[in-house]
């Protein structure tokens, strides 16, 4: 008991523990991002939260809830405007990802009694995690992995080939709808650590650089986790060695992760 | 011991107001192998789109018998190179154990392909896995949208011939589209002949000369089939001249068709 209030009374740790809580999510949801080309939707998911931030200040929400809300709210537009197909799917993303986020933004800029650390929301705060933080980033850990575990079959099925599995009596709509769900959720929880601007970075690049090392989906998965808990803890060491931003850290470890696989492992036959 | 799989009804799809399958109707029994073939745009992969239920109809009605369990080899399989699949993970998705899928890979013999990436397969090889997949699943019915493509001349007539088998042993319906008219004339039951409606359906031996077939397809298509389906009834000699067997008197020359490049002028 007391070592566990020494972790969590240091913030080094508290943000330590978020930082690798997010990691245990994104690495599979960034697999299903990476496979099912989804990066384009993943980021405007994400510059949508800023308006949900706005939202959840003028109504006196809970932040976490008001970007889910705003993420869920985004993702049905986005499901029922690709249908009408009168805009290709990215020039519908490129629309709603900065509007929202100039939306957000200019909603904000009329809150003046809201001090906001616009910085903070854009390229996250990761070393201000609070214990209640810690508490939402867990519960989502658990729902997310839990879900992922359940209807692992269909949501890969459907990924491979959507057709193929209709066919087989997978419900494919349902599951979209529910990876959807899963990646709002995510993102608002991990919009703290690294902020809006870098989450798709977060879900693509260990990703991407487990896909280099793996011979099937799971490993990849597992792979991309891995890669993940790697980035988190190398970015805050060097947050804390040189007294670098820590979101943007995170980033960059990844990304040097990913040019040390490319570099070093040899193409994949699988 | 004709027991129907699925029945349309006048079925109607439309898109933005122009059919794409007009008013088609259709029996498809247990043990029947239905071909469809027609030009391009004619409405063939709507068609099978509609059957296994991929494409909502707009009108008419369409019965499937319940629980009818569906193998579908759709037209195009794009895998995403991002994705790391094995032929083996693949056949394992369909929830069977390794026993039963490893016998639908012999049966359409890619099970040596067993460890290898899907993404290293060839045309070929794909078409087969797809096939093999739809077998595992034990199938009431085989919906097949160009199973042949990709497939080298001598592998088509055996894939034919390996449908047409497996048709025997699983006791299945079959329906699928085809381009090959010469390969798939000799394997299948019944062709329907699509261009947006049935335009001519039947036999295969009836259908080259039916006059709406002749019409979409055009007079040469119509004739090299005419050949190809009399060389069952005759055989030429080194000369070229026809072979009549014995019982020639019940095969008339008057029913040879008229065009019929053997025939001496």
């Amino acid at each position: 008991m007391n070592l566990v209030d020494v972790i969590l009374g240091d913030f080094f740790w508290r943000a330590m523990l978020g930082g690798l809580g997010i990691a245990l999510v994104a690495g599979p949801l960034g697999c299903f991002v990476v496979w099912r080309r989804m990066a384009y939707f993943g980021d405007t998911l994400a510059h949508s939260a800023l308006l949900g931030v706005a939202l959840g200040f003028l109504f006196h929400l809970p932040l976490n809830l008001g970007i889910a809300l705003t993420c869920v709210g985004l993702a049905l537009v986005l499901v029922v405007l690709a249908r009408n197909r009168s805009l290709a799917t990215d020039t519908l993303l490129g629309i709603l990802a900065h509007s929202a986020l100039a939306i957000g933004l200019v909603t904000l800029s009329f809150m003046p009694d809201v001090r906001v650390d616009l910085n903070a929301y854009l390229f996250g705060d990761l070393l201000a995690m609070t214990r209640r933080d810690l508490m939402w980033i867990y519960g989502g850990v658990v729902v997310v992995l839990g879900l992922l575990f359940r209807l692992w079959r269909g949501l890969l099925m459907s990924t491979i080939h959507e057709e193929l599995a209709r066919v087989e009596g997978v419900p494919v709509e349902r599951l979209r709808l529910t990876l959807m769900l899963m990646f709002s959720l995510v993102i608002a929880i991990a919009m703290k650590i690294v902020g809006v601007l870098l989450i798709t970075a977060l879900l693509i690049i260990p990703a991407a650089t487990a896909r280099r090392l793996a011979s099937s989906p799971e490993r990849m998965v597992v792979l991309a986790v891995v890669a993940g808990l790697v980035a988190v803890t190398g970015g805050l060491t060097l947050s804390w060695e040189v007294d670098s931003p820590a979101g943007p850290s995170i980033v960059v470890t990844a990304f040097a992760l990913f040019l040390l696989v490319y570099a070093l492992v040899r193409r994949q036959r699988l | 011991m004709t027991e129907p799989l699925i029945r349309l009804d006048d079925v109607t799809v439309t898109f933005q107001g122009s059919p794409a399958v007009d008013r088609v109707s259709l029996t498809l029994c247990r043990g029947d192998i239905v071909t469809v073939i027609g030009p391009n745009g004619a409405g063939k992969t709507t068609l099978i789109k509609a059957i296994t239920g991929l494409q909502p109809i707009s009108g008419g009605t369409l019965w499937r018998q319940p629980d009818l369990r569906i193998g579908y080899v759709p037209q195009r399989l794009d895998l995403q190179p991002t994705l790391p699949l094995t032929v083996k993970r693949f056949m394992a998705l369909t929830g069977k154990p390794q026993s039963e899928y490893q016998t639908a890979l012999a049966e359409t013999g890619v099970a040596h392909l067993l460890d290898a990436s899907v993404h290293h397969l060839s045309g070929g090889e794909l078409q087969r896995l797809l096939l093999a997949r739809a077998l595992a699943r034990q199938p009431d019915l085989l919906a097949l949208d160009e199973p042949a493509q990709g497939v080298d001349i001598n592998g088509q007539a055996a894939l034919y011939e390996l449908i047409r088998s497996l048709r025997d042993r699983l006791h299945c319906g079959v329906i699928m589209i085809s381009h090959d008219l010469h390969l798939v004339m000799a394997a299948t039951d019944r062709v329907i002949c699509l261009n947006q409606h049935v335009c001519c359906s039947g036999y295969p031996e009836d259908i080259s000369r039916d006059p709406a077939f002749v019409d979409v397809f055009g007079r040469p298509v119509a004739e090299s089939l005419a050949v190809y389906h009399h060389q069952h009834t005759h055989q030429h000699n080194l000369h070229g001249d026809i072979i009549r067997p014995a019982t020639a008197g019940q095969a008339p020359a008057d029913h040879h068709p008229d065009a019929c490049a053997h025939e001496p002028r």
